[in-house]
């Protein structure tokens, strides 16, 4: 994870769910590039043909409601957003986007700062998000030092590896 | 609506302290919980391979792990096909004996409730956002991604934030042809789909008190609507006589302390209170039924089922208003049980009979035409009254079709009419 991420922004407004995300019809689906050409089908349909790797999200309030579906934030990883900054997120999209190592922030104010198609400027640890294009900041309480680390890492596959082979060596440690 | 100043713990952090071994927990702390149950649908199929990439190679403990398959139940496409095979070949290889495969399945959390999978002061967690619902058992249970569930498969544990909670206090008495769904539409009509983000829901009053655990069932499954972490009722003597001849492992019930610290109350009183309905496209968007018949909402399809509300007092319910009437002319009305025992149910109590004799189609149990995904999925326009739980656009196919949510009776009324209807008028 990169202290500093910078992106185009898309933005959508309040409560996109994750039917909105990704349509229950796609769920069979395993293959990260085909879930991907469908991400946002229906909270914003320009965008699976229109997104560029490292574009940012932008969200209003209860972002990735609905159900616990990780195809959400899969698509999105696949097409390869590079945050999801909202000013306020359900809580299971949340974990999951976490776990997949996406920066998921919850910066309140942020939505009403940016237009489609804004730079933003993203410090995880100083806590700010600047729209580049009109100098407008919101600040965020950084990310516990938990889900940092988590992020840091690579996500929760990387971290449970490092964890198991840890218990292992400890383990085999023992004479 | 104010906050208690106690200093007491609340259910949720009675049962996160138990699950992660420590006297007392505060909102806001993170807790490393050990798992009492996992329970994995069709989405399980996503935890293989985070699995395998983890490194593991065993599951902690496969008798607290139920795999029970609802969403395509027979496998209605290949797509489906396939997660069903990588869940039994999975299944077989890390030696998970509770499967409940095609012909002994039925909704996630139906399959966990009649059966006894979760007690009083477990912590349990599913790969459906609807896992809330074991809640109503005096346990802390929530929903987690396929991912999560790889690390808890492997550790047997997660961590979790303790929440805040809302207390939600009833009292009163349902009047006829009212019921637990119109109660939590109403709760939601007032906390909102984002009133509970991040908390724990805890009800209690004497109307709670007065609920069967079917009705504990539905009103626990719709906190997710609420975005809440996890809804629950403390355990008492229902709880316990529920699960005496069923549970699966010792209970080890909490309960709250009298002076809790809550972060919000909501007083709700239930007398007088009307049918309620959730009005497109939010499951928020919360009137009172008669106000909305008045607008002679026209029908096309009706659907009785989903783990909020296909349990069999709820298809005992929709039957005793079926019987001897017809479903209207151009209405399609599809009912699905939560379960193959309660599939059994219906056709011992010639329920199924009543449905079918009345130009219902009566299913298979599984998820059914909820999610959009399997069958009864709505062309654009189209308008549906259901009993399931969520109304977002495209939440049952099209975007452009209309979904208003109601109790059981309520959608039997609509389809006898043809349109929205009060199901007092027909008692």
């Amino acid at each position: 994870m990169k202290d500093v991420i910078e992106g185009r922004v898309w933005v959508l407004g309040d409560d996109v769910d994750t039917d909105g995300i990704i349509g229950g019809k796609y769920l069979t689906i395993i293959d990260p590039d085909e879930l991907k050409k469908h991400v946002f089908e229906i909270a914003l349909p320009e965008f699976a043909d229109g997104a560029r790797p490292g574009d940012l999200i932008v969200a209003g309030e209860n972002f990735g409601c609905g159900s616990s579906r990780e195809h959400a934030p899969q698509a999105m990883r696949a097409i390869g957003v590079g945050a999801v900054v909202a000013d306020s997120f359900a809580r299971i999209f949340y974990r999951n986007a976490i776990n997949l190592g996406i920066p998921t922030i919850e910066a309140r104010g942020v939505r009403a700062l940016f237009e489609k198609g804004d730079t933003a400027r993203i410090e995880m640890r100083a806590g700010r998000v600047t729209n580049l294009r009109s100098g407008a900041a919101v600040r965020f309480p950084p990310l516990p030092q938990h889900l940092l680390e988590l992020l840091e890492v690579g996500g929760l596959v990387e971290k449970v590896r490092l964890e198991l082979e840890h218990r292992k060596a400890a383990a085999g440690a023992v004479p | 609506m104010t906050g208690s100043n106690g200093h007491g713990a609340t259910l949720a952090e009675k049962l996160l302290a138990r699950a992660g071994g420590l006297d007392h927990v505060v909102p806001g702390q993170i807790v490393e919980g050990k798992v009492d149950l996992a329970m994995m649908h069709e989405q399980g199929a996503q935890t293989v391979a985070p699995f395998h990439q983890m490194g593991a190679e065993r599951v902690w403990d496969p008798d607290r792990v139920v795999i029970a398959i609802d969403h395509w139940v027979p496998a209605s496409t290949e797509g489906a096909a396939v997660l069903h095979r990588i869940l039994r070949k999975f299944a077989a290889e890390t030696h998970l004996p509770h499967f409940y495969d095609v012909g002994n399945h039925g909704i996630c959390h139906q399959i966990l409730a009649e059966n006894g999978w979760v007690v009083p002061g477990d912590l349990a967690v599913g790969t459906d956002s609807h896992t809330n619902m074991l809640g109503a058992m005096g346990a802390f249970a929530a929903g987690v991604g396929p991912t999560e569930m790889a690390a808890v498969l492997a550790l047997g544990q997660l961590w979790l934030k303790v929440p805040p909670t809302l207390q939600v206090r009833v009292r009163g008495r349902f009047g006829k042809g009212v019921t637990a769904k119109d109660l939590v539409l109403r709760i939601l009509g007032e906390v909102k789909t984002t009133g509970a983000t991040y908390k724990a829901v805890e009800f209690s009053g004497p109307t709670i008190a007065g609920l069967s655990m079917p009705e504990r069932f539905t009103i626990c499954n719709m906190t997710t609507e609420m975005g809440a972490k996890a809804g629950m009722v403390a355990p008492d003597q229902t709880t316990y006589d529920y699960l005496a001849p069923i549970a699966k492992h010792p209970m080890h019930p909490v309960q709250p302390d009298a002076d809790a610290a809550y972060e919000r109350r909501v007083d709700i009183d239930v007398d007088g209170m009307p049918p309620m309905v959730a009005c497109p496209y939010s499951p928020d968007n919360v009137r009172p039924l008669p106000d909305v018949v008045r607008e002679h909402v026209k029908v096309d399809q009706v659907f009785l089922g989903s783990c909020t509300n296909a349990r069999i007092e709820d298809l005992r319910e929709g039957a005793a208003l079926m019987k001897g009437q017809r479903v209207a002319p151009g209405v399609r009305f599809i009912v699905s049980p939560a379960s193959t025992k309660i599939y059994q149910q219906c056709l011992d109590e010639g329920i199924i009979q009543t449905f079918t004799e009345a130009g219902a189609v009566f299913t298979n149990s599984s998820c059914s035409a909820c999610f959009g995904g399997n069958m009864g999925i709505l062309a654009p326009e189209e308008v549906c009254a259901s009993s399931s739980n969520r109304n977002f656009p495209g939440r049952m196919g099209a975007k452009q079709a209309r979904i208003y949510l109601l109790s059981p009776a309520a959608t039997v009324a609509a389809a006898i009419r043809g349109e929205l209807a009060d199901p007092r008028e027909m008692m």
